[in-house]
């Protein structure tokens, strides 16, 4: 028997439970809170107690966190980075950072620096790597008292020789210096693999910090077992991880409750629809994971290629406001957000929200039913019906083929969908409320190859094979148990307007967490 | 964009902003993605750079104009950024082979990322682009330029990359030749060149250039952006100023593509919403988006622009974006009488691109709709 604790740390709540192998011991909510420990220590002590377990009896805590992201869009907390750059002569006409919104540069130091190096598609070095810039630089970084340095080299995910080259040299010249590299954290596409390695180097002190505050606040809570955090793709890092590689955990909060409703229905394809206080975000499940987005992803005004999951909000959660009727009837984009439970009707308020609608038609049985006693069963049929519309609407969206996938309901307003959306049937699992964390404990680890193969020498399926083998070595040096692993994502695209002995190939494998066999 | 005292047009950064826009739109559906380019040129008028854009009537008829474009694979692009002065040295070389002074820079393409390169080439020399480009929209290879069409011999060319590497195509013997030797040039390079080729004069211009298309593509832009900003329809804004044609929205139902020959094949079905729910349509795509049908009967097709939007924010959508379930808007804007001629056709006709059994049947010009 394994049990499981999953956190999910989000703006508004902190959500705790326990999983007992495949089943859910408890779910708790709580308000997060400024200093975020505290909230985290409150949820663990209510879903302890309402599991009724032993606290040492834990054996792993699964942490989804949007702290990191939240520090980029607010501009806190960031260090000064060195950004250098191995490509020249090509990349000389936009330098590191060159499409950032001012203030995060001047946040991060705006230190900027290209030197000779970098390789072309084919493999051939565009120059050789500029070992004495690399020093020069090396002597400004101590002379200004920076402690982090981002590298990038064009087409490193190719060839990743020149910046692990670079960090030797780097990390000799200057003991301490923190060195990320692009390789290490994105795929092909210079500024956006750049910008998020610079990014994530610029958030390496918050991550020592955070990383040691969720470990004490789990000490505190007389948890003793190791802790994990989950990233973007619906994967694990080791807490260690997460020290190096904070940006990883971008967007993980809407990859965790889709996973988590996969886990409560045991439905691997299906239309997920998370309804919240303020809005609702949908996407789509395949093979138990959420498919991806296939544009750029911005974050905090910084365009970045993560693979992130391809996510739609519109403005309808619980706490969504409802005015008018007839021709003008508005159901919102205005919430009374975290003010539901002092505003909503039902909660001795004065504002007509979604909740109370619900509440009215019976569809939940919350806080004051007389409050809304007085609303008209044709007025509450046609707000009803227009919460209908733009569920199905957004669902639409979000449908990837034309089979008929069932529609999972998630997510503390999920009281609000009906039970059949545009003819698809809604399921709502039990814990609905808290898939988030349950996706943040059921997490598995990956491994993940994307780069450019030249076919001359080699067939495709070969290269193809090749990449499959890379990405297995690379999910269970992360700890994955071989045995489990399993190819969720597999495609080659031809380059096109080069003859055709190059391909693009992206390989992703998932599987268990190791010495955990639930 | 702002008249000068010489009569040309300085752009600021709220026109690259709508350039990028406006040549997503004009590139229906290819092109490559105009991101970077438009960064570079911001950088260079950051630097203190002018852009400039001269109106086709104001070229002297002896001008001398130089055609530049970037040439390669659009990811490599993404990837390798340029050094930035390739162009330049292109121009230079051109101009010291065959002794003369170049007085303003051609554009090969206005749709999608060659947009830029002559502003930003143009920008360093010292010269204007002229308004006006060899498609009118983007097509995949480089013959299908009016140029090209109407008896302009592009070479003697140039092609530089970053490293500055210069080669001379001192003369081939068909359009079609220099493309295929530009592009075995362009993979030793490292995958993204730019090329400058030969000199046309400012009255085959005049005469043969899509005219206006860099203003066009601005003011298709910035109608956008307003139209966004004042929460009214970007679609209809597009349509009203260009005497396009809203002819569909939809989902996007079905999606098969594949490559073929280099390039990206393939087909789209779409299930109508809105005043089209009855409807369903198609569209080829081969690179571009070609040709449009509904119900079954072509209506819309290659050189004619079929563009494709998203319904909700009217942004256009490139041929690798598209994916099962998007919400979609179709325009049909009509080309320009240049590429309509039975000349232009054998090039960039339906049946260039492997459909004789179709016949174009030009949309109504905007002229012709008044």
């Amino acid at each position: 028997m394994v049990l499981r604790l999953g956190i999910d740390v989000g703006g508004t709540n902190t959500d705790a439970v326990i999983l007992d192998g495949r089943k859910v011991l408890a779910g708790v909510k709580r308000t997060t809170t400024e200093d975020v420990m505290s909230g985290i220590a409150a949820a663990l002590e209510a879903v302890i107690e309402a599991a009724g377990i032993a606290r040492d009896a834990i054996d792993v805590a699964m942490i989804g966190t949007t702290h990191f992201t939240n520090a980029v869009i607010e501009r806190r907390a960031l260090d000064q980075v060195a950004a250098i750059r191995l490509g020249l002569p090509a990349t000389a006409c936009l330098p590191p950072m060159v499409d950032w919104p001012a203030d995060l540069v001047e946040e991060v130091g705006g230190h900027r620096y290209l030197l000779h190096g970098g390789y072309e598609f084919d493999g051939r070095e565009i120059a050789p790597l500029d070992t004495d810039g690399l020093r020069r630089i090396a002597d400004e970084i101590v002379a200004k008292g920076i402690r982090a340095a981002a590298v990038s080299s064009v087409f490193s995910p190719i060839n990743r020789d020149m910046e692990e080259e670079a960090r030797k040299i780097l990390t000799e010249a200057v003991p301490g210096l923190s060195v990320v590299l692009s390789s290490e954290i994105g795929r092909i596409g210079l500024l956006e693999r750049e910008s998020a390695a610079i990014m994530n180097a610029s958030l390496l002190s918050l991550a020592d910090k955070t990383v040691t505050a969720f470990g004490d606040a789990l000490k505190g809570a007389g948890l003793h077992c190791p802790f994990f955090v989950t990233q973007n793709d619906g994967t694990l890092m080791a807490a260690d991880t997460v020290r190096r590689f904070p940006v990883l955990t971008f967007a993980s909060g809407p990859t965790n409750s889709m996973r988590g409703a996969a886990f409560l229905t045991g439905v691997k394809d299906a239309i997920v629809i998370d309804i919240g206080g303020t809005t609702t975000d949908v996407g789509a499940l395949q093979k138990g994971f959420p498919r991806q987005a296939s544009t750029v992803v911005d974050v905090g005004g910084v365009r970045t290629n993560f693979r992130m999951p391809d996510v739609f909000s519109i403005g309808l959660g619980g706490g969504t406001i409802v005015s008018g009727e007839g021709e003008s009837l508005k159901v919102g984009p205005q919430s009374v957000g975290y003010r539901l439970t002092s505003e909503a009707r039902v909660f001795g308020g004065e504002v007509l929200t979604c909740t109370d609608i619900a509440v009215a038609s019976g569809a939940a049985d919350i806080g004051d039913k007389s409050a809304v006693a007085d609303l008209d069963p044709d007025y509450i049929a046609a707000v009803r019906a227009r919460i209908a519309e733009m569920l199905e609407t957004a669902v639409e969206r979000s449908r990837i083929s034309p089979e008929p996938l069932p529609v999972i309901a998630v997510g503390g307003g999920s009281i609000l969908a009906p039970d059949q959306i545009g003819g698809l049937e809604v399921l709502r699992p039990e814990n609905f409320a808290v898939a988030n964390a349950v996706g943040a404990a059921i997490a598995q680890i990956s491994g993940e190859v994307d780069r450019i193969f030249a076919l001359d020498k080699r067939t495709r399926e070969e290269c193809l094979g090749d990449a499959d083998e890379e990405a297995r070595e690379i999910a269970i040096r992360a700890g994955a148990v071989a045995e489990t692993l399993e190819v969720i994502e597999r495609e080659d695209v031809p380059l096109a307007y080069l003859p055709g002995n190059a391909t693009r190939i992206h390989v992703k494998v998932v599987g268990d967490m190791g010495g955990l066999d639930a | 964009m702002r008249e000068r005292a010489d009569g040309t047009w300085s752009l600021d950064e709220t026109d690259l902003e709508a350039l990028e826009i406006g040549s997503g739109i004009l590139g229906t559906g290819g092109g490559g993605n105009p991101y970077i380019g438009k960064l570079r040129a911001r950088e260079v008028l950051r630097a203190g750079y002018d852009l400039r854009i001269q109106p086709l009537d104001q070229l002297a008829d002896d001008a001398q104009v130089v055609p530049i474009g970037g040439i390669g694979a659009p990811l490599v692009s993404f990837e390798r950024i340029k050094e930035g002065r390739e162009g330049l040295r292109s121009l230079r070389a051109l101009e010291q082979r065959l002794g003369f002074t170049a007085d303003a820079v051609g554009c090969e393409e206005i749709g999608g990322q060659n947009s830029m390169e002559p502003l930003v080439t143009g920008a360093l020399a010292g010269l204007a682009v002229v308004d006006g480009d060899g498609m009118g929209r983007a097509f995949p290879e480089m013959q299908m330029t009016s140029y090209a069409i109407y008896g302009h011999q592009t070479t003697p060319s140039v092609m530089c990359d970053p490293h500055g590497n210069v080669v001379i195509f001192d003369h081939a013997i068909s359009e079609k030749w220099h493309e295929i030797m530009a592009r075995a040039c362009v993979v030793a390079q490292g995958g993204a060149s730019v090329m400058a080729s030969a000199p046309m004069s400012g009255a085959f211009m005049k005469r043969y250039a899509i005219p206006h298309t860099y203003t066009q593509a601005i003011e298709l832009g910035h109608a956008v952006i307003e139209a966004r900003r004042a929460h009214a329809d970007p679609i209809a804004a597009i349509c009203e100023r260009e005497g396009g044609n809203h002819l569909f929205s939809g989902k996007i139902v079905d999606l098969k593509r594949h490559f073929k020959g280099g390039f990206n094949v393939g087909v789209a079905q779409i299930e109508g919403v809105e005043g089209w729910s009855r409807s369903k349509a198609e569209i080829v795509i081969q690179n571009e988006f070609l040709i449009f049908s509904r119900d079954g009967e072509v209506e819309v097709c290659v050189p004619d622009l079929v563009v494709v939007l998203d319904l909700d924010s009217g942004l256009p959508l490139t041929t690798e974006v598209l994916r099962y379930g998007q919400r979609v808007a179709v325009l049909a804007l009509p080309s320009h009488p240049l590429l309509r001629t039975n000349d232009a056709l054998d090039v960039i006709g339906p049946a260039a691109f492997g459909h004789p059994e179709i016949v174009f049947q030009p949309i109504p010009t905007k002229e012709a709709a008044q």
